[in-house]
């Protein structure tokens, strides 16, 4: 490289510039300018940040709208209390207690397989695991949530059904089971992260004080750890119920599509979710009752959903240990 | 709450800045309690005082600073010459203040971009199109900076791949290249080893021909070999002001006395 | 511990009493460590028992035709073409959005927006949009851009939709990249007379950039196995045609023709062969499923690398 940049001219002199009043009408414009263009693009910033304010309103109106027309059609007690589900027939009976005891019973079974694992996962990695273990199990559970939820689907009903059937004889090939304990698998993640997460959220300091009395890792681990977190595994709990309710192609693939009011396992079973997609997957006149039906259905997963939101939410606020 | 014990040179050199009755409010915590004082150019002027005494605080005023974070709030005015303009009112676009008035930092923050564009960034932001303009600017900022001999060949590497006192150097670069009036240090040298120490002291001492300079310190040993006027704040206030061999050898007050004797700090 | 002096009868008995209380307690260590790791292996012999079972089934249907050919009646002719030319139209239309709004909100949140009751209303809906259940923003899909916007059971449906979806995603992950840069580089770059959006554009988007592409990816991996929302705007299930292909056609609406056309995506191509009571078809879905878990991992994958290997190159 040359001694100075732009040899032709000399080191360090540079071509004269506008000065005086010119250079000050020049600066003037220069803010204006700039100052508009500021504010231009936070107005655009803001537009994007409110997209997702749009989105609430948006499924909360196009819920409500259809629903509203469902309603008219359908007493809101006949909706609460009848016993069966058939809508798509010529006397059409509208009872989302059947869906409802689908969603409960496939929710059940995931969350006894998700909640137990899931915590003994999280206990393992943050208190026993070593930093190797922890680094290289932690991508595998990752993955473990990755997987497309239809990938699931096709495992429960090509691969655990069959397996099921020769455990348990006379199992249907639809079953809530096998859609249920699969689930679960999946759902394992979600609560183990942010449990582990939790729990290593608690400072030394704690864990120091049980291991200075002759303590174990294990009485720690339950003793002083879990107990200090939480607040942050009971959201993580809720979030996995969240989770359980609001899952789709598991069930639509695996459970079977008969609405039945019944909670055993081992028949299969419509939830809300696999609903839908059912009647989505036929052909449905937009506007026909059959049409609204899934938004009412839908107005109710919704409520379901943001119970369980508000409650994680609101379990996270008040009972957050501060550290 | 006490006057400050300001003394002026007799024949005092032009000014270049002014504080006039300057409060400032973290929230309602109130950091800085009337100061007045001058700012001289082409001299270099030294605030110092113990930890918290608020002579960083003073000089982010200067080029709004604060406004970065919510909570402040400014009383009385802060006035830079020629145009006397007030760099603390509301109707000031901090953005003109801040291409007045340049700063570097205590602890060296060059950007993750090459040496070039560090020191080139101060044109950017001004709209500067002209590549030969900015190659010039550069250079001679780095030439200012007495960093140029040591960069020259490799001005598209990293800044960040500089030692210490290069990484200052750079920055003080970066705050020349835009020909600015006034440059603030925030204690440039108190992350960096006595042999970088020294250059940037020296560096200060040629920039102040071109440039006022306001230097926050807690090394007093480096306010008394840099600066010109010093000025001594405790708790929030400007406790004396005068030319540098006064205060160091004759200080009028007593706080002051106490401090530059170690009697604490 | 030790017995205390003058306490006289058999210190030995008590510290052999104490010895095996101790080891018992031990004991209970190991063993919930064999729980902890058979609980994991639960998780990992599950993926291994999905993989094995999907590769073993369906590497008879991988073949060159099995991409280029489109589904048939005929179980053995079945192919995906149209499945994954469907996915990666509509993952273009998704990131064509979803990109530039959840980057731009997310700027906004963390270097705009002020502390007050409407940006604390705004960051609440993201955190509770992320709990909805994707079949519910199917439904709005339907209600709303298939209906009452008019964009009919298409590409642009799917792929708005999608978008919404995964929109918390990077908003999440871009906020995570600014706020991980520290406050020195903005003070310098405020200090040089930029301006926000300067500050923002010169060097918080492309320091953020690691992070942000992170969450870009991790986004479109999980819009490419999204099946319910898909499902529920309607896409078919049986197509035997590409869409019109992209920026051909008459202009100026000729060009977005494709936008509108019906259309399949991978994970609906494989709930339909999986629904079917043949097992030939079933092969083909293991096929196609296997594809499907290499293309996510394979984004997963690239995320990580990413994000390693741009952050290799920012120091400060």
């Amino acid at each position: 490289m040359p001694a100075t940049l732009n040899p032709e001219r000399g080191a360090g002199l540079a071509e004269p510039r506008l000065t005086g009043e010119a250079r000050l009408a020049q600066l003037a414009r220069d803010k204006v300018r700039r100052k508009r263009r500021e504010r231009t693009i936070e107005t655009v910033l803001l537009a994007a940040a409110c997209v997702s304010v749009f989105t609430t309103l948006g499924i909360v109106y196009i819920l409500l709208k259809e629903s509203f027309v469902f309603f008219q059609e359908v007493p809101l007690w006949d909706f609460l209390t009848d016993t069966q589900w058939t809508p798509l027939f010529s006397d059409a009976r509208f009872g989302i207690v059947v869906l409802l005891s689908g969603t409960l019973t496939s929710s059940a079974v995931a969350l006894l397989v998700a909640i137990p694992l899931g915590t003994i996962i999280a206990i393992y990695l943050s208190e026993f695991a070593g930093h190797k273990t922890r680094e290289t199990l932690k991508p595998v559970l990752e993955l473990l949530s990755g997987v497309p939820t239809i990938i699931y689907g096709y495992f429960a009903l090509l691969f655990v059904t069959p397996i099921l059937q020769k455990l348990i004889p006379g199992l249907p090939g639809f079953n809530i089971l096998s859609a249920g304990l699969v689930m679960g698998v999946m759902i394992i993640p979600y609560v183990s992260s942010l449990s582990e997460d939790a729990m290593r959220a608690v400072p030394m300091s704690l864990r120091e004080g049980s291991y200075a009395m002759g303590a174990t890792r294990f009485q720690t681990a339950v003793h002083v750890v879990v107990p200090a977190a939480l607040s942050g595994i009971a959201s993580a709990y809720i979030l996995g119920i969240s989770r359980a309710v609001g899952e789709t192609m598991i069930l639509a693939v695996a459970a079977g599509m008969q609405p039945q009011l019944s909670f055993n396992p081992l028949e299969p079973a419509a939830t809300i979710t696999s609903f839908i997609v059912q009647v989505a997957l036929g052909d449905l006149p937009h506007g026909s009752i059959g049409y609204q039906t899934i938004f009412a259905a839908g107005l109710m997963l919704l409520l379901l959903t943001l119970v369980f939101n508000l409650l994680g939410y609101w379990i996270r606020r008040r009972y957050r240990e501060a550290y | 709450m006490s006057a400050s014990t300001i003394t002026l040179p007799k024949q005092p050199p032009p000014l270049k800045a002014e504080s006039r009755g300057l409060d400032f409010y973290y929230g309602s915590f109130k950091a800085l309690k009337s100061i007045s004082m001058p700012v001289f150019e082409n001299h270099v002027t030294a605030l110092i005082g113990p930890s918290g005494c608020g002579k960083s605080t003073f000089l982010r005023c200067f080029n709004r600073m604060h406004d970065l974070y919510p909570g402040h709030r400014y009383v009385g005015e802060i006035g830079l010459m020629p145009d006397a303009v007030n760099v603390l009112a509301a109707e000031v676009d901090p953005i003109e203040v801040r291409m007045r008035i340049s700063m570097v930092f205590q602890k060296p923050n060059p950007f993750p971009k090459s040496i070039f564009e560090n020191v080139a960034y101060g044109l950017r932001v001004r709209n500067e199109k002209s590549r030969t303009y900015i190659e010039d600017k550069v250079e001679a900022a780095l030439r200012g900076a007495a960093l140029w001999d040591e960069v020259r060949d490799r001005l598209d590497e990293g800044g960040a791949n500089l030692s210490g006192g290069q990484q200052q150097r750079l920055c003080i670069a970066r705050a020349l290249a835009t020909d600015p009036e006034m440059i603030l240090f925030d204690e440039p040298t108190s992350a960096l080893d006595p042999i970088a120490t020294g250059a940037i002291e020296e560096l200060i001492g040629e920039i102040r021909k071109k440039v006022s300079v306001l230097i926050v310190t807690h090394n007093m040993q480096q306010a008394a070999r840099v600066s010109d006027f010093v000025a001594y704040m405790y708790l929030g206030e400007l406790i004396e002001y005068g030319e540098t061999k006064e205060i160091f050898m004759k200080p009028k007050r007593r706080e002051t006395e106490d401090y530059i004797t170690g009697r604490f700090g | 511990m030790a017995a205390a002096p003058g306490a006289g009868s058999a210190p030995a008995d008590a510290h052999a009493d104490l010895r095996r209380m101790i080891r018992a307690r031990k004991r209970r260590d190991v063993l919930f460590s064999v729980v902890g790791i058979l609980s994991l292996m639960v998780g990992v012999l599950t993926l291994l028992a999905l993989f094995v079972d999907m590769a073993i089934t369906g590497a008879p249907r991988l073949t060159p035709e099995f991409f280029t050919s489109f589904p048939s009646r005929r179980a053995g002719q079945a192919g995906i073409l149209s499945a994954w030319v469907g996915s990666i139209l509509v993952m273009f239309v998704t990131a064509f959005f979803a990109v530039p709004v959840g980057v731009a909100g997310a700027i906004y949140l963390e270097e705009y927006a002020k502390k007050n009751w409407f940006t604390d209303i705004i960051e609440i809906n993201i955190s509770n949009l992320a709990g909805v259940p994707s079949i519910v923003y199917g439904l709005l899909a339907l209600g709303l851009f298939v209906y009452t916007f008019g964009f009919g059971q298409s590409i642009l449906s799917a792929g708005l939709t999608l978008a919404l979806l995964i929109l918390p995603i990077v908003i999440v992950a871009t906020r995570e990249a600014l706020r991980s840069i520290p406050q020195h580089i903005r003070e310098a770059a405020y200090a040089c007379g930029a301006s926000r959006w300067q500050v923002v554009s010169h060097h918080l988007v492309p320091y953020g950039m690691p992070g942000i592409l992170t969450g870009v990816i991790i986004g479109m991996a999980r819009a490419i196995g999204e099946t319910a929302p898909i499902i529920t705007i309607g896409a078919l299930t049986f197509i035997a045609f590409l869409p019109p292909v992209p920026l051909t056609g008459e202009p100026p609406a000729g060009l977005f023709d494709w936008l509108f056309s019906p259309f399949t995506v991978m994970p609906i191509q494989i709930f339909n062969w999986t629904s079917r009571p043949d097992p030939a078809f079933h092969q083909n879905a293991a096929a196609a499923a296997f594809v499907l878990v290499l293309m996510t991992l394979a984004m997963n994958g690239l995320a990580i690398w990413l994000r390693y290997r741009l952050r290799k190159k920012l120091k400060w």
